[in-house]
């Protein structure tokens, strides 16, 4: 076994980690802000100039925070239920490629973490595990708000996530592979444009399922104050309240990450032939753009009802991404692409 | 295309499985080190009044975990149905163009046997939310 890839692999996977528990500190600043400029407001801007330090003065809050636990509440299930939420949002994005391999100390670094032959069956397999932890933390408060905003959380998600399963078979149908690298290699060979003439419905749905995956205005029901206080993390506090925020905000990143990369062409851009380095900065160009379109589409719609949002998951999102995937497979036969 | 080597066919030997192992381990790490920092640092001052479940300041009426509407399990049911389906069609897709016209009708044909069952449960009322 060569030690010097084993070192790689761990020096890889601490920089995912760290970029993804960072992002997560300030995309929350990020959406303050967006927010606040949407609704003519200032925004976060007390600690450091213009509040970049208010993302630390949050986590040194709650750190000092006392983490309460109901009186009947399954005590062990109560503590695992974060760990499990945040687990499957730090390892989402591993079959993610972040570029075309680069030199460095005369070795042939691969840019990201694997490049897995199953890539959309594993962010799949990866997205339903993240309900079970939601689910537990609901059932385990012992709250029957707790309880409420964690049945809708996983009802919702595994309704929207036909929809975003179905959206990544064009893709694959595409690309005739599972991987993501091949997805991105075959836009940068069939263009961007032909790519979603192919799949006309594609991107949208993937977008729509994922504000719905990730329990994000409009379609945040799970968490909707007025009725269930705040959903399934009512009773979490301190620190295991902070792990929910954290797998909330970095399973956007990792959808922006994802969408970035099946629908707009990931680490693809001007130079990236000769400067592969150049892939890193554009994925993550277009992961901030799917980001802020995130930020605005809450400030700016109102929230769905709960009926009307499971009508819209399976009966216009189902066929429509049935229809998708049908368009694409009779169009590739008739065009022979 | 479809070559099944031993690699393949066993994903422990797969060596693109091992960084993925490395994050996970690295991961779980992570998130227990949260919840132990949280411990650490926070105060405890138990109370009665702190360990009630907290319903809007009302005294709560029976156990949390109650019966759940029938609605809930209805969709899982669904789900489940649709979702094993999903995953038939990965991969069908994969291999598509090998298969050409014949796989087009093969799937065809599946999408409309689902397809019925799906306009069957819509008819029926399993997707309204009563």
């Amino acid at each position: 076994m060569d030690w010097f890839l084993i070192l790689e692999w761990v020096i890889k996977a601490v920089i995912l980690l760290l970029f993804l528990t960072a992002g997560f500190a300030y995309v929350t600043l990020f959406e303050r802000k967006v927010l606040a400029r949407i609704q003519v407001r200032i925004g976060p801007n007390r600690a450091g100039p213009q509040g970049v330090l208010q993302p630390i003065a949050d986590a040194v809050k709650l750190i000092f925070k006392e983490e309460l636990s109901p009186k009947d509440a399954d005590k062990v299930i109560f503590m695992l239920a974060p760990v499990i939420t945040v687990i499957p949002a730090l390892v989402i994005t591993a079959a993610v490629p972040w570029g075309r391999s680069i030199n460095l100390f005369g070795r042939e670094i691969a840019l990201g973490i694997t490049d897995l032959n199953v890539a959309a069956l594993y962010i799949l397999a990866v997205t339903s595990i993240s309900v079970y932890g939601i689910t537990l933390a609901g059932w385990a408060s012992n709250n029957k708000y707790a309880m409420m905003g964690g049945l809708r959380a996983s009802a919702q998600m595994i309704s929207y996530e036909l929809g975003l399963g179905l959206a990544f078979v064009p893709p694959i149908l595409l690309a005739g592979s599972m991987s993501l690298v091949d997805h991105v290699e075959t836009q940068a060979a069939m263009g961007i444009i032909r790519w979603w003439l192919y799949q006309p419905l594609g991107p949208i749905i993937f977008l729509i399922a994922c504000i719905a995956e990730v329990n994000r205005a409009p379609f945040d029901m799970p968490e909707a104050e007025q009725e269930l206080a705040s959903g399934y993390h009512v009773e979490y506090s301190g620190m295991k309240f902070a792990l929910f925020f954290m797998a909330e905000y970095i399973k956007m990143i990792c959808v922006s990450m994802i969408g970035a990369t099946v629908f707009f062409g990931g680490y693809l851009g001007p130079f990236v032939d000769q400067f592969p380095i150049l892939g890193p900065v554009y994925l993550f160009i277009k992961v901030v753009g799917i980001l802020f379109w995130m930020v605005w589409v809450r400030a700016t719609s109102p929230r769905i009802r709960y009926d009307r949002l499971m009508a819209f998951g399976w009966k216009i999102m189902l066929p429509a991404a049935l229809f998708n995937l049908t368009f694409t497979a009779v169009l590739v036969l008739l065009t022979g692409a | 295309m479809i070559n099944f080597s031993l690699q393949e066919a066993n994903p422990m030997l797969a060596p693109e499985y091992i960084p993925l192992a490395i994050l996970f381990i690295l991961a779980t790490a992570l998130g227990f080190l949260v919840v132990i920092i949280g411990n650490l640092f926070g105060p405890r001052r138990p109370s009665i009044r702190k360990a009630m479940p907290y319903e809007s300041g009302m005294r709560p009426i029976g156990v949390g975990t109650r019966r759940t509407p029938v609605r809930f399990y209805l969709t899982a049911m669904l789900f489940i149905l649709f979702d094993v389906e999903v995953i038939f069609f990965l991969p069908w897709a994969v291999v598509f163009r090998e298969l050409g016209l014949s796989g087009l009708i093969e799937m065809g044909l599946f999408l409309l046997i689902l397809l019925i069952g799906f306009i069957y449960a819509w008819k029926k009322g399993a997707l309204e939310w009563e």
